[in-house]
């Protein structure tokens, strides 16, 4: 295999911080090369200097066999280097044409030249069976789709190296068996592909090479066949990690959750939780199983006060708090940890201390009257700070500074650490390396021994699977299915959440009473 | 195996703990470093408005372009005058358009092209007739046959318009220290002339404190209230009603009911919109400009018939009560009064509100991320409607002060434009109450200053509205004073946020 890539040496240092400590890494043609590592390990300050968008203090690349000098993303497209954000760089009500050749159009005269353009796309979605309408508006279509989008747009301005940073995060697991056999496709064509992940098992099941970073370092090179989850985690952590979330069977209490016959509206006004009965007892895990966007955010916001009910009732510890405020509901106990933690459960510009008090900061001691304790919100900063492990250089730094695994720990250290009664958490591990999932799982799996009822709403079927003492498989806003995770096999879920019956299993059956 | 070793050698334990306050030493660097750009703002904003000074003055032109001098025999003044031999170096053979020539005993002035041969006759005739040049004529030579004229002259022009601004704003230094010096020396009657400059600015800042803190704090609940103006129309419309209308209380009374009604009927004109914006979604950009023409007219109506002052023709109020009256702290002329200190004690009250009780905490949660703030239990309907009502309160207040402390009654025309003013002043303070007061001393001596600028070097005040509009967007584009003066931006590069990072939110 000849290389096509090479970073000799890369060095870059932020105020405080090594990002890259003499990294060396090689890309061969044709081959889909992982980069694996936590977050804040350097994968993506390494890839944002070989895209341009930072400079390296040291070191060298090397571009077939030469050195090149790239200072902006305008120099890696011309190399051939091809970016696919994780977050898309999209314009919703533009075509997917109009996306693609955007920056770089083509024109006939002044006028851009759009049979062309669409010709050119339906030429590389063909090439590369990334089956997409041209057409298309990008708003219409689902996240996966998007995802080709821009990988067309990087193969429409001939890159044959692709960067992709955390390209599965947002996907469901069948979106990312299409982008599997969309990678395979482009390397059989003769692409490189550098795949940015923490997510050991797609590691395994797709790359060629696998080269491990943690602390701005390489501390390891492996291939999938050489290799196993368990040593990857341990690579990647620094130390032996437990993959399986070790529990006691649940000791169950008093109900503390009981929705009846809930129904709640989408923001399109459609029946998005139709009728869910549902309850959660003291001391158990329930988990909600369900691809995205099949009524859980609305379930889980008409819970927490944040969406009004249609019908039916939520009694939390036997209070009706169908039509509370979300504040009353949190007095009543309730933690929440939101799906979206950085639209919802944080304030990325205020500090850290400010965001950990963002729903306590009213209550004494944190305020007296109306005027906020400063020292007493700054010592309650440093404890959790502290007792979650948060690594931040600061109370006072703000929490956009910090990687998201620090932002998710701030969450937890917030909601945690309050006297709760009913947990809430919504993929409370969404977009978290191998090292943070662990910590959450404990922490969860914990309030569940304290006596705290957890409903746990997650996509990552191993996630529910591991942790709930029963899961309830929502398809299209119903509860299609209570089963035990010990009594169901994965593939019997993934059928259920893709909405098949399962005859016997289809009638809920009662919370377990000891 | 030892890779890792030292791996773990580079995570001390006490990592997070040594570094979780920041060094003191940073902090102070961090304020001054938010004070850097609106210095270099307003310096560089100084410079290109003495650029527009020099363009626009036609002495200077000239100077730049043909610099006159007076031909004269005998040659006495090196500086306006040139000796006829050394203007026949640089002129060997010229006379001037527009002079007058006598040929024949008959005058005629010499233009480019003779309409009437009676009066006038044409250069090259002229030229002929007269190969010499007289004394007494004027002469123009280039800027660079002699370019320290041309200089002096751009140098005394921005001189003197920087230096009225300047007396204008804060006073004739010379003039001061000669009062303090009469005043030591028994004779205080020097003082009120001296510092009448300085006091004038601090009264024109008062309402600038007040309706700068009004949209900052506006700003920091995430709204944008436009609506300034009108608010400072019906604070002072509630506050001259509550003024003239009781009689006979203290003032130890009247004057804080008669503040407050200018509060209160500002603050419940600004609720309105942001009542609007929280129940029904309707932007309050849109409503605030709404309600300022309702203002308008509300206070059109209301001074031309119930509120119109009685046995006159003028739309205009009647006067208040002097129990009303804010105390002038000096004697006239100086119309210092006590409502500036009123406008300092409003901005450390926003500044402990904003900052350091749950009210502002909710506000600038409500402001930063709304649905975060809904999350955590906050109601947004209640603080946007608390913030346009405290935002429309202090603009309100800014009206009740100007009229409990300079004019007495409300006129028809009763604004300076302050409603645009007020966002120039907040995005200019960074919506942080000590900004604000500091960007509203700025706008207040300014436009003391400009009035004095006009009358004594005849530049039109509007080059201070230039100069105050080149601050606004050096503030709102500080990249443009980081590329002029070459600085790198405060954080270094890890503080910015990347395209991919910024989608997220």
């Amino acid at each position: 295999m000849t290389s096509i890539l090479e970073l000799r040496g890369i060095t870059k240092t932020f105020p405080g911080v090594v990002a890259n400590d003499h990294i060396d890494l090689t890309l061969n043609k044709g081959e889909i090369l992982a980069l694996l590592g936590e977050n804040g390990a350097g994968k993506t300050t390494l890839m944002n200097i070989l895209y341009g968008l930072y400079t390296q203090d040291e070191g060298d690349i090397y571009i077939r066999g030469e050195q090149a000098h790239i200072v902006s993303p305008t120099d890696a497209i011309r190399q051939g280097i091809g970016m696919v954000h994780q977050h898309f760089m999209l314009v919703p009500p533009l075509t997917v044409t109009e996306n693609v050749v955007l920056g770089d159009e083509l024109t006939r005269g002044m006028f851009l030249d759009r049979r062309r353009a669409a010709r050119r796309v339906r030429e590389i979605a063909d090439t590369y069976g990334l089956a997409v309408d041209p057409d298309a508006l990008v708003s219409t279509l689902p996240v996966g789709v998007q995802q080709r989008v821009e990988i067309i747009k990087v193969l429409y301005r001939q890159a044959d190296m692709l960067i992709m940073d955390e390209p599965t995060a947002v996907l469901t697991p069948q979106e990312v068996q299409d982008l599997f056999t969309i990678v395979r496709s482009l390397v059989d064509q003769g692409k490189s592909v550098i795949f940015i992940t923490h997510k050991l098992k797609e590691v395994l099941a797709l790359a060629d090479r696998i080269v491990v970073l943690r602390q701005g370092r390489v501390v390891g090179e492996t291939t999938p066949q050489e290799t196993t989850e368990a040593e990857l985690a341990a690579m990647m952590v620094g130390h032996a990690v437990e993959l399986t979330v070790t529990k006691e069977p649940a000791v169950v209490n008093d109900v503390v959750l009981d929705v009846q016959d809930l129904s709640v509206l989408d923001d399109r006004h459609n029946l998005a939780v139709d009728e869910v009965t549902l309850q959660v007892c003291g001391g158990e895990i329930v988990g909600i199983a369900g691809v995205q966007g099949n009524g859980q955010t609305e379930l889980v916001e008409a819970l927490t006060g944040l969406r009004p009910a249609v019908s039916g009732s939520v009694r939390i510890l036997g209070d009706d708090v169908t039509a509370a405020s979300p504040r009353a509901i949190i007095e009543q106990g309730v933690a929440h940890v939101p799906e979206d933690r950085q639209r919802d459960g944080l304030v990325l510009s205020f500090p850290v201390a400010d965001n950990l008090v963002i729903n306590t900061y009213y209550i004494e001691p944190f305020a007296r009257g109306i005027a906020i304790q400063g020292d007493a919100v700054a010592r309650q900063a440093r404890n959790l700070v502290e007792q979650f492990d948060v690594r931040t250089p600061g109370i006072e730094t703000p929490v956009a500074m910090l990687s998201g695994g620090n932002q998710q720990k701030v969450i937890v250290a917030r909601e945690f650490s309050r006297p709760i009664r009913l947990l809430i958490a919504s993929q409370p591990t969404r977009g978290l390396d191998v090292g943070s999932i662990e910590y959450i799982h404990q922490r969860i799996v914990e309030k569940r021994d304290e006596g705290a009822g957890v409903l746990l709403v997650s996509p990552e079927l191993d996630e529910v699977m591991s942790l709930s003492d029963r899961i309830a498989v929502m398809y299209k806003g119903h509860i299609v299915a209570m089963v035990r995770p010990d009594e169901v096999t994965r593939e019997e879920i993934g059928l259920l959440m893709a909405g098949a019956e399962i005859g016997e299993r289809s009638a809920p059956p009662a919370p377990p009473t000891d | 195996m030892d890779q890792e070793t030292t791996l773990q050698e580079r995570t001390p334990p006490e990592e997070g703990r040594d570094v979780r306050r920041p060094p003191r030493r940073r902090r102070v660097w961090g304020w001054l470093g938010e004070l850097l750009i609106p210095i270099l703002a307003i310096v560089t904003a100084f410079v290109l408005s003495g650029v527009f000074i020099l363009i626009t003055d036609v002495q200077v032109v000239n100077a730049f372009t043909r610099i006159p001098r007076r031909v004269a025999v005998p040659f006495t003044d090196p500086e306006d005058e040139i000796s006829l031999e050394e203007a026949l170096r640089y002129h060997p053979n010229e006379v001037i358009v527009g002079d007058t020539v006598e040929v024949d005993g008959r005058m005629l002035r010499v233009v480019e092209e003779v309409d009437d041969p009676d009066a006038e006759i044409a250069l090259e005739e002229a030229r002929a007739l007269f190969p010499e040049l007289r004394d007494g004529v004027t002469i123009y030579l280039d800027f660079f046959d002699k370019p320290q004229t041309g200089l002096r002259t751009a140098w005394n022009a921005i001189r003197t318009a920087y230096g009225a601004l300047f007396e204008g704003a804060i006073g004739d230094p010379a003039r001061i220290a000669a009062a303090i010096r009469a005043w030591l020396a028994g004779d205080p009657s020097g003082l009120p002339t001296a510092f009448y400059p300085i006091t004038e600015s601090l009264v024109a800042a008062t309402p600038y404190i007040l309706v700068g803190l009004a949209v900052a704090l506006g700003f920091r609940a995430g709204l944008f209230n436009i609506g300034a103006e009108g608010q400072y129309f019906v604070g002072g419309l509630t506050s001259v009603f509550v003024g003239y209308s009781i009689q006979g209380l203290p003032l130890i009374i009247h004057l804080p009911l008669m503040l407050l009604a200018g509060v209160v009927g500002a603050g419940i004109w600004g609720a309105i919109p942001g009542l609007l914006k929280a129940t029904t979604g309707a932007h309050e950009v849109i409503n605030t400009i709404m309600m300022n023409y309702i203002a308008f007219a509300l206070s059109d109506w209301l001074l031309s018939g119930p509120m119109m002052r009685p046995g006159g023709f003028r739309p205009i109020s009647p006067a208040i009560a002097p129990s009303a009256m804010l105390p002038r702290l000096f004697p006239s002329p100086i119309r210092f009064h006590a409502g500036f200190f009123l406008a300092l004690a409003c901005a450390a009250l926003v500044y402990w509100l904003l900052f350091h009780t749950t009210i502002g905490f909710e506000l600038r949660t409500v402001g930063a991320n709304p649905r975060a703030a809904r999350y955590a239990g906050m109601s947004i309907t209640r603080n946007y409607v608390l913030a346009m009502f405290l935002s429309g309160g202090l603009a309100g207040l800014a009206g009740a002060n100007d009229i409990s402390g300079l004019i007495g009654y409300m006129p028809n025309a009763f604004s300076a434009g302050y409603g645009f003013d007020s966002i120039a002043l907040a995005l200019l303070g960074r919506s942080h109450p000590v900004g604000v007061v500091l960007a509203a001393l700025l706008f207040g001596t300014l436009r003391t200053g400009a009035t004095r600028m006009q009358s004594a070097a005849q530049i039109p005040v509007d080059i201070i509205e230039i100069l105050q509009a080149m601050v606004i967007i050096f503030i709102a584009a500080p990249e443009i004073i980081r590329a002029l003066y070459c600085l790198r931006r405060q954080r270094g590069e890890a503080g910015r946020v990347l395209p991919s990072e910024g989608a997220a939110s």
